[in-house]
């Protein structure tokens, strides 16, 4: 039989009804003022859709990043996993409600201008070849299926693993083990599909076959990034204290180095490296408007913020296995990670600007000074990183009410899956 | 060849030298190397290890027929300097790698490799010869090799590897360190090493047997 640590606080006790209340009222608050802000005509219901898409990918990929985390831990065996698992549990379970969240972008797929190839401009050869995959019906019907995966995984290996916790049966371990290998199969197919469908076809002819993993790779930085800091702020109120030591921030340090920082770096380059290198126009356009303007800092931003600088903070063992310095740079990668999903969903191509010119230089110049022809607005204005004070409302409000569904999914339940068989392990491994 | 200076200087007087090697039966022609102890479990050389180290022995070491938990902190073992080996082969093999492309594919000079050969600008479908957009490939290829290459090699050095002979093989007894029994050495140059003294300290930290080892 384990022996938990006592005098040691596993529950989140008062804390879940204050964090779920406040989250609701901020989450709700912020949502309502960025509708109100839509609608008001300040900014564009078109701007509106595009930043509430923008903070739904971010809650949806730290979501999706606990879930690949739970599912991982099961299909490995893991050990020294268990007694964190139960916080991306807590996580992973929003999937089970986060469809209310995306109805906002069913509407403004159907409303909004946010899906340009919803009406396709007469005869565009490109998109009519992609009718069959861009119809929006199939795209309703392949966003349920996502959603109908993801919550039934989420409710799954939650319930079955809060439900050890009663009677500590190591049948329900077994169990999640068997489920884990086809539901890992399941997670990877609707993931790269899902985020095809949300952010890729934001640019109906571009396409990248390394998109999927892209995402995946981000959502892990996000999620692990996420995990550090929920386990730091536990601690910091008093709570599993003894349960979580150095060792396992060491090893959350090495997940969020290994996938967050590395694995992403790796794939954002290839992806960029094997379009630099074909050179095909439909292919290159969307780096291209990524080194114009504001967007070329961003980027610049991300080479060094997401991974040179974190790489090297990151490589050596010992920031690892300092609390203060790791979640320092975890609180740094979620904001990148933040970064790097405004970068992949905001930007939008001038397509009629890029038609006309004629060189590089000559498109810089114009995205830099030109006027949009037959309006009063220039370039800069409308397709340059402009900030909006939506982009935060939505993601503020959106993760409010993650955190509040969160704490409260854990309110009746321990902090670490406290009959787990492998829970021993877990409290007792040294990292060598 | 593994031998760091001990720190300990003043405890190494000739005399205590002398009196130790007198103790060894039949000294002069068979030196002392160290006492072997034997036992049973991980548990037990985890425990016999710290008071070992608490004892203030320095040149001893401990055999295993696999990774006890632990022990490393046990037995005070020092954090290895291998990483850093690590990461400077990597930054080496990260420069090779630059220079290599950028030797080959953008540069104009000649260089001696055996045979005179000359860097020549290839202009291959309008790509640039000197790309930060494709050299990183061979870079991070030869990043992995050098550091992995020199990871094996200098993991080696630092153990003083390949040895082929150790005084421990002598013994019939040390046979089960590959199956089932944890030994501890301790050398007979050891500062603290007094054969009598050490014999008891093992025998009371539960040591199935204690027997000196020949050098």
């Amino acid at each position: 039989m384990v022996i938990l640590p006592d005098n040691e606080n596993r529950h989140l006790g008062d804390l879940a009804p204050r964090v779920f209340r406040w989250g609701v009222i901020v989450g709700l608050g912020a949502i309502g003022l960025s509708v109100l802000i839509g609608l008001s005509g300040e900014a564009s219901l078109d701007r509106f859709f595009r930043s509430y898409l923008l903070g739904f990918i971010f809650v949806l990929s730290l979501c999706l990043g606990a879930l690949f985390f739970v599912i991982l831990q099961h299909l490995t065996k893991a050990g020294w996993s268990v007694v964190i698992r139960r916080i991306a549990e807590g996580l992973a379970g929003n999937l089970t409600w986060l469809w209310i969240g995306f109805i906002p972008v069913v509407v403004g797929l159907y409303m909004g201008d946010l899906y340009k190839w919803v009406d396709p401009p007469e005869g565009d050869e490109l998109l009519k070849h992609k009718e069959a995959y861009l119809d929006t019906t199939f795209w309703l019907v392949r966003a349920v299926f996502y959603f109908a995966v993801w919550g039934l995984l989420a409710r799954y290996f939650v319930r079955c693993s809060m439900d050890q916790d009663e009677h500590g049966d190591p049948k329900n371990t077994l169990r999640m083990q068997r489920v884990a290998a086809p539901g890992m199969v399941l997670y990877a197919f609707t993931q790269t599909f899902a985020i095809i469908d949300w952010v890729m076809t934001l640019e109906p002819y571009w396409y990248s076959t390394m998109f999927g993993v892209y995402f995946f790779s981000a959502s892990a930085c996000g999620f692990a990034a996420m995990l550090i800091i929920l386990c730091a702020l536990l601690q910091r109120t008093g709570r599993v204290t003894q349960s979580i030591t150095t060792e396992h921030y060491h090893d959350l340090g090495k997940y969020l180095f290994a996938f967050g920082i590395f694995f992403w770096a790796y794939i954002a380059y290839c992806q960029y490296m094997l379009i630099w290198y074909a050179n095909i126009p439909e292919e290159t356009i969307w780096f291209v408007i990524r080194q114009l303007g504001g967007w070329k800092s961003m980027s610049i931003l991300l080479l060094l913020g997401h991974f040179a600088g974190p790489f090297l903070l990151l490589l050596s063992r010992y920031p690892k296995r300092f609390k203060g310095v790791l979640t320092a740079a975890c609180v740094w990668m979620l904001f990148i990670h933040f970064v790097d999903i405004y970068w992949l969903v905001m930007p939008r191509i001038p397509a009629e600007l890029i038609d006309r010119v004629t060189s590089y230089p000559q498109l810089e110049q114009e995205f830099a000074t030109g006027v949009i022809p037959g309006t009063a607005l220039t370039y800069q204005e409308v397709y340059d990183l402009n900030w909006h004070l939506l982009d935060l409302t939505c993601v503020v409000g959106l993760l409010s009410l993650i955190g509040a569904m969160t704490a409260r999914r854990l309110r009746d339940h321990c902090l670490i899956p406290e009959k787990d068989p492998r829970l021993g392990e877990s409290l007792a491994f040294d990292n060598y | 060849m593994n031998e760091p200076a001990p720190k300990v200087a003043p405890m190494e007087s000739p005399a205590r030298k002398s009196a130790g090697a007198a103790l060894v039966p039949g000294a002069g022609e068979q030196r002392l190397y160290g006492l072997l102890a034997e036992f049973e479990t991980p548990g037990a050389i985890l425990a016999a290890a710290v008071r070992v180290r608490e004892a203030g022995y320095r040149w001893w070491d401990c055999h295993t027929p696999f990774f006890v938990h632990g022990l490393d902190k046990a037995m005070g073992i020092k954090p290895t300097i291998l990483p850093v080996l690590v990461f400077l082969c990597g930054l080496t093999g990260a420069t090779v790698g630059f220079v290599l492309q950028w030797f080959t594919n953008a540069s104009s000079f000649d260089l001696w490799a055996g045979v005179w050969v000359r860097g020549y600008e290839f202009l291959i479908s309008g790509k640039p010869v000197l790309s930060g957009s494709v050299y990183p490939i061979i870079m991070f290829e030869l990043t992995v090799l050098f550091s992995a290459v020199g990871c094996v090699i200098f993991l080696l050095v630092l153990n003083n590897l390949p040895r082929l002979y150790h005084p421990c093989l002598k013994s019939r007894r040390f046979l089960r360190a590959t199956d089932d029994r944890f030994f501890i050495v301790i050398e007979a140059r050891d500062p603290c090493f007094y054969r009598e003294k050490t014999e008891t300290l093992l025998e009371s930290l539960g040591a199935l047997a204690v027997e000196p080892l020949e050098q």
